[in-house]
């Protein structure tokens, strides 16, 4: 903000102000801008002109006009704005106790369009991470195929790829939020998802090089090399579908909190599935019952029986902006703006109440509408200052509806903790404040 | 084949080589010459160490739960607790079960709110556990267990939560005993549309349109006292945009308890100070930059002719009277409008 404490500032600056006890009121972002950078950023803001005759920022000739900017390559591996760094991924604090087997969110409150930046992309381990040497990573095929092999990543990178756009979702994504409200933001209740568009070598071409058990092979297992080992299995129907094994992400290589140098990508399954730095995988005839399949995501039901293999995300959509803990900055014109995805395929609708699901519009589907990739839609919303709850409801090709926190709890009760694909209500109240709030 | 491996790993490439070759003749020649080679039978052996429930993989041996209090001791109950019942890093292990849940098959502490769960009330299958303890435990050494200690950390895990006796001997040839006493063995069901695309989802929503069914009263929302639990979210958005972060953390010692935002309609006074940006830097209730706007009006409760000197004060700004920092002057604002903006001031900014 060195510009505007030059040309546009037209007092001292404040000191910065510490923010102070009163929370909310639609000014308090303001404040902050304040901190950031002087009354001038304040202007700037509110939109008015400081000065009689217009905005000085338009009006003085500022520095990045008036003088030489930054060479090439000043950067090798560019990085994002300085302007930028509130949009982190962050723990939701006390969720889990040890940094290692933790989950960072992605910070959807900010982000636009279907794809998730790389630095930006979810993260849960359960053993820590690591950044594995790529030359000396192997993948092997074995259990009921002809020969066993061992691919490496030259190979692997040789052989026909596909590079496809899909959504992952943690399997616990929105479970903070079973029996009533416990996260503030949209970050924390919906940011164990990401999309990317991956790339790599489909299962059924190595599971087809190896000679299968056409036979009788049901089920693969996949295993990670990391210290958890971590084992999910896949039915041969999906491992045969569209699943890859994958190091391309976003135009480059995997990175290592996503699993560099290889990982699974398994279309419309929860995240668990997706094992990173994947080093084996086994055709086999029956289910594994893996740790993560017999103590974990397992969804409880109020009889107190365990659902068991649960693993398709259904239809599931969220309102990003406005969204829990923002301010709107004023009245008038927003585009209200969310994202939609199923694991059972396309988005076919999304539809947007401002009323706490009394009415609805149909929201525009911004393109392009992929299988089991998130979908932007978009809605014009004039905020007249009068208190509103906003929704989104998803519906995909299968004509499955989003459901409310009500019917799920009808069926589920409130402990099973995954698979909460509820519909996310944003309460905006007369000062502009967004909370997150349940109504029924 | 290993082409790169062996730029940096030769003596280990040269001996795979070597192998390799005996059985290249045997390979089937595939789709895609020349990618991958087979596994070596003690690759697949190395790696290929997962126990299914129906205990394929199982490897034989056997362990005692008295070795395993040993084991349990130097290798886990730092992180578990000595009964496994330690909540500091994971959930308890042990713990919720009891003799009629044995009986059972199915822990009824499950169908309780409230509950916790411990691993061995959600344990449906004992492969699972001894799979996972010789893979992943002790968490910052995984795969150090030997086939004796694994078998025997199992049984001593067991012995605490009394599905086994004290001097249980663990082994594969007994494992399918134990199966039978899980407490939540019978605790699954596969009864659900989620575990393949096709699947038969269990809730069902109509996409109504209009007037649709829905009280769109609040039932929940976040407590006051867990504003702050998530940080500041001012920091946590962008600086430009429809929208910022709510302050949500207050960093000034002594500042006000944060208060339950309940905005009264907004009233024309209001909308013009905001508009005017007015209200970044004066609160309602509380000073931000400048004083609050009920400080402001409570000081000059009682002074005659204020209202004059008010609007003087905000067209040319200064300083000096509640402290060092200055208002910035508003030289682009109508009189009328000040005048307008002071009374509603003076009047509690209502
Ligand atoms: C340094 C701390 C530490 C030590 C030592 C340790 N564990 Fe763990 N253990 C953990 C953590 C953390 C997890 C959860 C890992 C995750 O989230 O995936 C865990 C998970 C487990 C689980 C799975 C519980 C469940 O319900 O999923 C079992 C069983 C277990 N440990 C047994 C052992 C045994 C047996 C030992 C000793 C041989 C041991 N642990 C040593 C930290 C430790
Ligand atoms: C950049 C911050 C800032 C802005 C914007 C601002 N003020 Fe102030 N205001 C202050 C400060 C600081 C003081 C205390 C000045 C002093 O100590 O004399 C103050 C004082 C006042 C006072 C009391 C003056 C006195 O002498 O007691 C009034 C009334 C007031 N402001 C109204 C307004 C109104 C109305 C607006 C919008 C048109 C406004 N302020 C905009 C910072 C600001």
């Amino acid at each position: 903000m060195e510009t505007n404490r030059r040309a546009g500032r037209i007092l001292p600056a404040p000191e910065a102000p510490a923010p102070t006890g009163r929370s909310g009121g639609r000014r308090s972002f303001l404040r902050n801008a304040l901190a950031l950078g002087g009354g001038a950023a304040a202007a700037a803001l509110s939109g008015r002109a400081s000065a009689a005759d217009g905005d000085p920022l338009i009006l003085k000739p500022q520095p990045h006009a008036t003088a030489l900017g930054q060479p090439v390559a000043a950067l090798g591996y560019g990085q994002p704005s300085k302007w930028e760094k509130n949009l982190q991924r962050r723990e939701s604090p006390g969720l889990t106790r040890v940094p290692q087997s933790s989950v960072a969110f992605a910070p959807l409150q900010g982000m636009f369009g279907i794809i998730t930046p790389n630095g930006l992309h979810f993260e849960r381990h359960h053993q820590g991470w690591w950044d594995l040497d790529p030359s000396r990573h192997r993948l092997m095929v074995m259990g009921m195929v002809k020969q066993s092999r061992v691919y490496t990543m030259d190979d692997l990178m040789r052989l026909p790829s596909v590079s496809r756009i899909h959504f992952i979702e943690c399997g616990a994504n929105t479970g903070m939020e079973w029996s009533n409200v416990a996260v503030p933001t949209v970050q924390y209740s919906h940011g164990m998802l990401s999309c990317c568009e991956f790339t790599g070598v489909k299962l059924s071409t190595l599971l087809d090089e190896c000679g299968y058990d056409r036979k009788k092979a049901r089920f693969v297992l996949a295993e990670g090399a990391d210290g958890s080992g971590l084992t999910r299995t896949i039915s041969i129907e999906q491992a045969l579908d569209d699943v890859i094994v994958a190091w391309g992400m976003n135009g480059e290589m995997l990175r290592p909190e996503n699993g560099y140098p290889l990982r699974l990508v398994v279309p419309g399954v929860q995240g668990v599935s997706w094992v990173k730095w994947l080093r084996r995988i086994e055709v086999g005839d029956k289910h594994w019952d893996t740790r993560e399949e017999v103590l974990h995501y397992i969804d409880l039901m109020p009889d107190g029986l365990h659902r068991q293999y649960t693993q398709i995300q259904e239809a599931k959509s969220v309102i990003t902006t406005p969204s829990g803990g923002q301010m709107l900055l004023d009245k008038g014109f927003y585009n209200v703006s969310g994202l939609a995805w199923s694991g059972r395929g396309r988005i076919r609708r999304v539809d947007v109440s401002v009323d706490g699901g009394r009415n609805w519009r149909t929201a525009r589907l911004e393109g392009p509408v992929l299988a089991k990739a998130l979908t932007r839609f978009n809605i014009d919303w004039v905020w007249d200052g009068s208190p509103a709850v906003l929704q989104s409801r998803a519906i995909d090709e299968t004509g499955y509806v989003q459901p409310k926190i009500s019917q799920l709890r009808a069926v589920r009760g409130t402990r099973s903790i995954y698979h909460n694909n509820m519909i996310q209500s944003w309460k905006v109240a007369e000062s502009g404040e967004v909370s997150n709030v349940q109504v029924g | 084949m290993s082409r790169s491996a062996s730029l940096s790993h030769a003596p280990a490439a040269l001996l795979l080589a070597a192998l390799l070759c005996a059985s290249a003749g045997a390979v089937a020649q595939g789709k895609y010459p020349g990618i991958g080679r087979p596994a070596t039978p003690a690759e697949v052996k190395a790696w290929d160490t997962d126990v299914r429930s129906d205990f394929t993989g199982l490897p034989k041996g056997s362990g005692s739960a008295k070795k395993g209090e040993e084991v349990w001791d130097a290798k886990c109950a730092s992180c578990h607790g000595t009964f496994a019942e330690s909540n500091e890093v994971f959930p308890p292990i042990v713990g919720g079960t009891t003799a009629e849940d044995i009986k059972n098959g199915r822990v009824a502490g499950l169908a309780k709110s409230n509950e916790g769960r411990t691993t061995l009330m959600k344990l449906s299958r004992i492969s699972t556990l001894w799979d996972y303890i010789h893979r992943s435990m002790p968490w910052t050494a995984p795969r150090s267990l030997s086939v004796e200690e694994t078998y025997a950390v199992t049984a001593y895990i067991l012995a605490l939560g009394r599905i086994v006796p004290e001097d249980f001997v663990l082994s594969d040839a007994n494992m399918a005993e134990v199966q039978a006493r899980l407490p939540n063995r019978n605790g699954t069901t596969t009864a659900h549309g989620l575990w393949t695309v096709k699947g038969r989802p269990d809730v069902k929503n109509t996409a109504c349109m209009k007037d649709c069914p829905t009280e769109a009263k609040v039932m929940s929302q976040l407590p006051a006292h867990a504003r702050d639990a998530h940080g500041n979210i001012a920091e946590q958005n962008r600086v430009v945009g429809p929208v910022r972060g709510a302050v949500t953390v207050r960093a000034a010692a002594g500042a006000a308890a944060p208060v339950a935002t309940a905005a009264p309609a907004a009233s024309a006074d209001r909308i013009m100070a905001e508009k005017n940006g007015c209200l970044a830097c004066h609160g309602v209730d509380n000073k931000i930059v400048g004083p609050g706007f009920k400080e402001i009006a409570a000081r000059y409760k009682d002074a005659g002719g204020s209202e004059a000197k008010l609007a003087a004060k905000i067209k040319a700004g200064g300083a000096g009277t509640w402290g060092a920092i200055p208002m910035p002057p508003h030289p682009g604002m109508k009189d009328e409008d000040i005048n307008s903006l002071v009374k509603w001031i003076l009047g509690g900014a209502r």
